[in-house]
C-alpha cells in the first residue's frame, strides 16, 4: 500500500471537487516565510510525514506572520516525529473551526466490499471515536457497481445526529470522497478531521490516502516510487531492490529490511524465503533459535535463476550478517534448481565467508541440492542444503550449529567486481543482461557441454566455438531465459570462458558507501 | 465427493496459448482434468495439447456446451475482464491465478459473481486439485509430482499460501492421511472463496472427515473460522497452523492479505480466538499429520 502524503492527498480531493485549505508545500524555512506572505493571513505548518499524532510530537505550529512561519519552520525541520525526519513543510491557511467529522473508507474482506465510515466526533482515530461514542459512528457498504450516492451518504451521515445545511454539505463531500477513492484505487483514505469552518463551508483538514500497490501502475501521476506497503519511507537497499522486482516479471521479488543497522555483535541473518506463508513459516523457525533477521526477502514464483541471483547480492549488501538462510515451504511447485544456480553464482562470486542453510525442497530438489553441494564446496562459507524432509526447525538448528562452529564470523560486503571486457569477447543481451563468452578460452575445451546445458537450445558450435543459434532480437526478447547453466557449467567443470553480466542498478554505488563505514568501523576499533 | 471440481467438471482455460496458460493445460490435462476449452482473444481456430481455443468465452460455451468452470491465466489487469465474461457466460466456478489484481478489481468481481449466484477463488492462487480426480491451476507443477504429493481421503485443506498448501498437503500424504480437496485461497486482503467459505463446503461434503487451515496474519478469515465453530456450524474437527508470529504491525510480508492493521488480524489474536472456539491450534507445521491423525482415530472409534 503506497501511503501518499497530506498534501498529495489533498491534491487529490482537490481535483474531486472537494474543499481543502489553501497551501502550499515547502521544504526550507525562507520558503515558508514566502508561503505565508502569499497566504496573507495567519498559517499553520504541518510536518509531512507518515506518522499520527504529529501535533503532540512538535510537528503541527501555528503562525501569524511570516516571521513565526519562518520560525516555526525551522524548529519542524530539526526534529524528528516517531524516528523520520521531516523533508517537507504543508503551510496552510488557519481554518476557523466550527466543528469537527471524520469520514472514512476502508475494504472488508468478510463482506468483499468497501466500507464508508463517518462519525459527528472527528480529531481522534475511528478506534477511539467508536469506543467512546459508539451512538455518533455510522457505516455503510457501498455497491461498488453503482457508486456512493448522495442519498446514501444523507442516510449514513444522519445517523450520526448531523442535520440541516450541515448534513447536505457533508453528504455532498462524502459521496465525491468515494469517487476519488475508488478513481485512485484507495486501500484506505481517511479525512479525519473533516471541519466545518465557522464561514459555513466544508473543508478537509486532513485527509490520509493509501493506493492499492497493485493498482499504482493506474497512476503514474502518483510518483510512487516504491509501491510496497511500508509503515516508514523505504531504505536505499529497498529502492534498489524494487527496481529488479519492477524491471523483470518472472516470478516475485520481495525485499525489506527489518533493522535500521546490523550491530556486529548480534545474532543476524540474512533472509531469503520463498512464498508467503512458507516465508513466514521459515522466519518463525529462526527467531526460535534466538536470531534476528536483518531483512525478509521473498523469491517465489518461479522466479529465473537471474532474479534469485539479484536477490542474494543484495541479501549480501547488508554487513555483519553471520548467515544466509534460505527456506519456503518446503514443497515447492517452482523447478528449484534455477534457484540453486542463482545463489551458486551469487556466493561464488562473493566468495562467501558466512555459512549458508538452504532449504529448497519442492519440484526438482534433488537437482538443486547437487548443485548446491557439487559448486559450493569449496567456497570459503560452508553451505548446506536441504529439501521437503528437512522442517524448517532442523534447518534453523543447523544454522545455529554452523555459525557457532564458525565463531560468529561477520559477513563483510565487498566490492561489485566485473571482469574487464576484452575485445575478443564474443557477447549478446539476454533480457535483464548481458552474456559474454571468451572464445579463444574455447579452443582448449573439450566437452563443449555448454551447448547441451543450454535448454532453450539457443547455441551451437561454429568452429568449436559457442555462438548464438537464433537471432540477437529473439535471445534478448526472452529465448534466453537466464537460467545461468551455461555459466555454471563452463565455470566449474570447464574453462571458465562464460561470464553472464547481471547488473544491479546503484549496487556498486551503495557497497561502496557501505565499505566505507565498514572500515571506519574497523579503524575505530584499532 | 469432493467440494468445487471433480473428475466430471468440464473445464475452461482463459489465456491458454500464453506461457503460464499453455505450461499448466498440460499440467491439468495430463493429471485427468476435463480441460475442454480454452480462450485467447484473436486467436481462435488454434489449439494447445489438443484442447480447441476460440475467442470469446460466448464462443466456447456455444460449440462445446456448458463450462463449469474457468481457470485465469491473463495479465493481473485484465483479470477483472476474464472474470466478469466467464461468469456472465454461465461459468459458475472462476479460479484466478494471477498475482497483483488490483483490489478494486476484485470487489467488482466479487459483486457480480454474487449477483451471478457464481464463485472464484483468488486471485493470487496456485489453485486446487481434488485428489486422484481434478487439478485446477498449477498446484502441483507437474502432474507426476501432483500424484506424488496429493493422496484421496477424508482430510479437506484450505490455505492462504500456495506452497503450505502443497507442503501441508504433502506431509499428510507421506503419513498416510488422504485428502478430498485441497484449496490454495489465495495470499490477497479480498480472496473469493475464503476460509470461513470453503469450510462451510467442507462441512457439507460427505468425504471430508476433517479440516486443516493454514492461517496467517492480516484478513478476518480465521477470527470467522472461529466463529463458526462457536456457533455449531462446524462441527467437523478443524486443526490449524498461524503463521507470521514474529511479524509486527503494519508491515507486509509478501502476501497483501498478511498485515496487521492496529491490534486487528494479529497472530495471537487469532490463536486466542481458535482455541476458544475448539479448534486444534499447533505450534509447528509438522506436528499437522500427528494431530490429524490422531483426532481421526478418535473419531473412527466414536462411531
Amino acid at each position: 500500500m503506497a501511503r501518499l502524503f497530506e498534501y498529495q492527498s489533498k491534491k487529490l480531493l482537490k481535483q474531486g471537487g472537494i474543499p481543502v485549505p489553501e497551501g502550499k508545500v515547502v521544504s526550507s524555512p525562507e520558503q515558508a516565510a514566502e508561503a505565508a506572505r502569499e497566504l496573507g493571513r495567519p498559517v499553520v505548518l504541518k510536518a509531512q510525514v507518515w506518522a499520527t499524532g504529529r501535533a503532540e510530537k512538535g510537528g503541527i505550529h501555528f503562525a501569524d506572520s511570516p516571521e513565526e512561519a519562518r520560525k516555526a519552520a525551522r524548529e519542524i525541520l530539526a526534529i524528528r516525529i516517531s524516528g523520520l525526519s521531516v523533508e517537507k513543510i504543508l503551510v496552510e491557511e488557519k481554518i476557523d473551526i466550527q466543528s469537527e467529522y471524520f469520514a472514512g473508507l476502508v475494504i472488508d474482506d468478510a463482506e468483499k466490499s468497501p466500507v464508508m465510515l463517518f462519525s459527528s466526533k472527528g480529531g481522534t482515530g475511528i478506534e477511539e471515536i467508536a469506543r467512546k461514542h459508539p451512538d455518533q459512528v455510522a457505516r455503510a457498504y457501498v455497491n461498488v457497481s453503482k457508486g456512493f450516492r448522495e442519498y446514501e451518504a444523507r442516510d449514513l451521515i444522519r445517523q450520526t445526529g448531523v442535520f440541516g445545511k450541515t448534513l447536505t454539505w457533508l453528504s455532498r463531500v462524502l459521496a465525491k470522497f468515494f469517487q476519488v477513492s475508488q478513481k485512485y484505487d484507495a486501500r484506505s483514505a481517511e479525512m479525519n478531521p473533516l471541519v466545518l469552518a465557522s464561514d459555513g463551508t466544508v473543508y478537509a483538514a486532513d485527509c490520509h490516502f493509501v493506493v492499492d500497490d497493485y493498482a499504482v501502475f493506474r497512476h503514474p501521476d502518483l510518483g510512487i516510487e516504491v509501491a510496497r506497503e511500508f509503515d516508514r519511507p523505504p531504505t536505499e537497499l529497498e529502492k534498489i531492490a524494487y527496481q529488479v522486482e519492477k524491471n523483470d516479471h518472472r516470478g516475485t521479488f520481495y525485499f525489506f529490511q527489518m533493522l535500521d543497522e546490523v550491530d556486529e555483535k548480534e545474532n543476524v541473518l540474512g533472509f531469503n524465503g520463498a512464498g508467503g506463508g512458507g516465508s513466514m513459516m521459515s522466519m518463525d523457525a529462526v527467531l526460535d533459535q534466538g536470531f534476528k533477521l536483518a531483512n525478509y526477502c521473498d523469491t517465489s514464483g518461479n522466479p529465473s535463476a537471474s532474479k534469485v541471483y539479484r536477490a542474494a547480492k543484495i541479501i549480501l549488501s547488508q554487513p555483519h550478517i553471520k548467515g544466509y538462510f534460505a527456506s519456503g515451504s518446503g514443497v515447492a511447485s517452482q523447478e528449484q534448481f534455477h534457484s540453486a544456480r542463482g545463489l551458486t553464482k551469487a556466493f561464488k562470486e562473493e566468495g562467501l565467508e558466512i555459512p549458508a542453510v538452504l532449504r529448497l525442497g519442492g519440484n526438482f530438489e534433488e537437482k538443486a541440492i547437487e548443485i548446491l553441494h557439487t559448486y559450493l564446496k569449496d567456497i570459503p562459507g560452508k553451505v548446506e542444503g536441504y529439501g521437503r524432509e528437512d522442517s524448517p526447525e532442523f534447518c534453523a538448528e543447523r544454522m545455529k550449529k554452523l555459525i557457532t562452529d564458525n565463531d560468529f564470523l561477520s559477513h563483510k560486503v565487498r566490492p561489485l567486481q566485473e571482469p574487464e571486457i576484452t575485445e575478443e569477447v564474443y557477447s549478446f543481451q539476454t533480457p535483464t543482461g548481458e552474456i559474454r563468452i571468451n572464445q579463444e578460452k574455447c579452443l582448449n575445451c573439450s566437452t563443449k557441454a555448454c551447448i547441451e546445458a543450454c535448454t532453450q537450445n539457443i547455441l551451437k558450435l561454429e568452429q568449436q566455438k559457442p555462438v548464438l543459434a537464433i537471432s540477437r532480437e529473439d535471445t534478448e526478447k526472452g529465448k534466453c531465459t537466464e537460467c545461468l547453466a551455461c555459466e555454471i557449467f563452463c565455470t566449474f567443470h570447464e574453462q571458465d570462458a562464460i561470464f553472464i553480466h547481471l547488473p544491479i542498478k546503484g549496487l556498486k554505488e551503495y557497497r561502496e558507501k557501505v565499505i566505507r563505514k565498514q572500515e571506519k568501523c574497523s579503524d575505530r576499533r584499532k | 465427493m469432493s467440494i468445487l471440481v471433480n473428475e466430471q467438471s468440464k473445464v475452461l482455460i482463459q489465456g491458454i496459448t500464453g506461457r503460464e496458460g499453455m505450461v499448466r493445460t498440460r499440467l491439468m490435462k495430463d493429471y485427468g482434468t476435463q480441460v475442454t476449452a480454452g480462450v485467447t482473444p484473436g486467436k481462435g481456430g488454434q489449439d494447445v495439447y489438443g484442447v480447441p481455443v476460440y475467442d470469446s468465452v460466448k464462443q466456447a460455451v456455444e460449440e462445446c456446451g456448458e463450462l463449469d468452470i474457468s481457470v485465469v491465466f491473463v495479465p493481473a489487469f485484465l483479470v477483472k475482464e476474464a472474470a466478469l465474461e466467464a461468469i456472465d457466460a454461465g461459468v459458475r466456478l472462476a479460479v484466478l491465478i494471477p498475482d497483483r489484481v488490483p483490489i478494486h478489481d476484485v470487489l467488482e468481481i466479487s459483486r457480480f459473481s454474487k449477483q451471478e449466484q457464481a464463485r472464484f477463488v483468488g486471485p493470487n492462487t496456485l489453485g486446487l486439485v481434488s485428489p486422484g480426480k481434478a487439478v485446477l491451476g498449477m498446484i502441483g507443477g507437474r502432474a507426476k509430482s501432483a500424484r506424488e504429493w496429493f493422496s484421496p481421503g477424508s482430510i479437506g485443506v484450505s490455505s492462504r499460501s500456495g506452497g503450505m498448501t502443497s507442503a501441508i498437503s504433502y506431509y499428510l500424504t507421506k503419513a498416510g492421511l488422504g485428502q478430498s480437496t485441497i484449496i490454495h485461497v489465495g495470499g490477497d486482503a479480498v480472496v473469493g472463496l475464503s476460509h470461513p467459505e470453503v469450510l462451510q463446503l467442507f462441512e457439507e461434503d460427505p468425504q471430508t472427515q476433517l479440516m486443516v487451515i493454514f492461517g496467517e496474519i492480516g484478513t478476518s478469515q480465521e477470527e470467522r473460522v472461529a466463529d463458526l465453530v462457536s456457533e455449531g456450524r462446524i462441527q467437523k474437527p478443524v486443526v490449524a497452523y498461524i503463521g507470521g508470529k514474529a511479524a509486527k504491525s503494519g508491515t507486509r510480508f509478501s502476501h497483501a492479505g498478511a498485515i496487521v492493521e492496529g491490534s486487528r488480524g494479529s497472530h495471537e489474536s487469532k490463536v486466542r480466538l481458535l482455541k476458544q472456539a475448539g479448534v486444534h491450534v499447533v505450534d509447528a507445521v509438522a506436528d499437522i499429520p500427528k494431530k490429524a491423525g490422531q483426532l481421526l482415530k478418535e473419531k473412527g472409534n466414536k462411531q
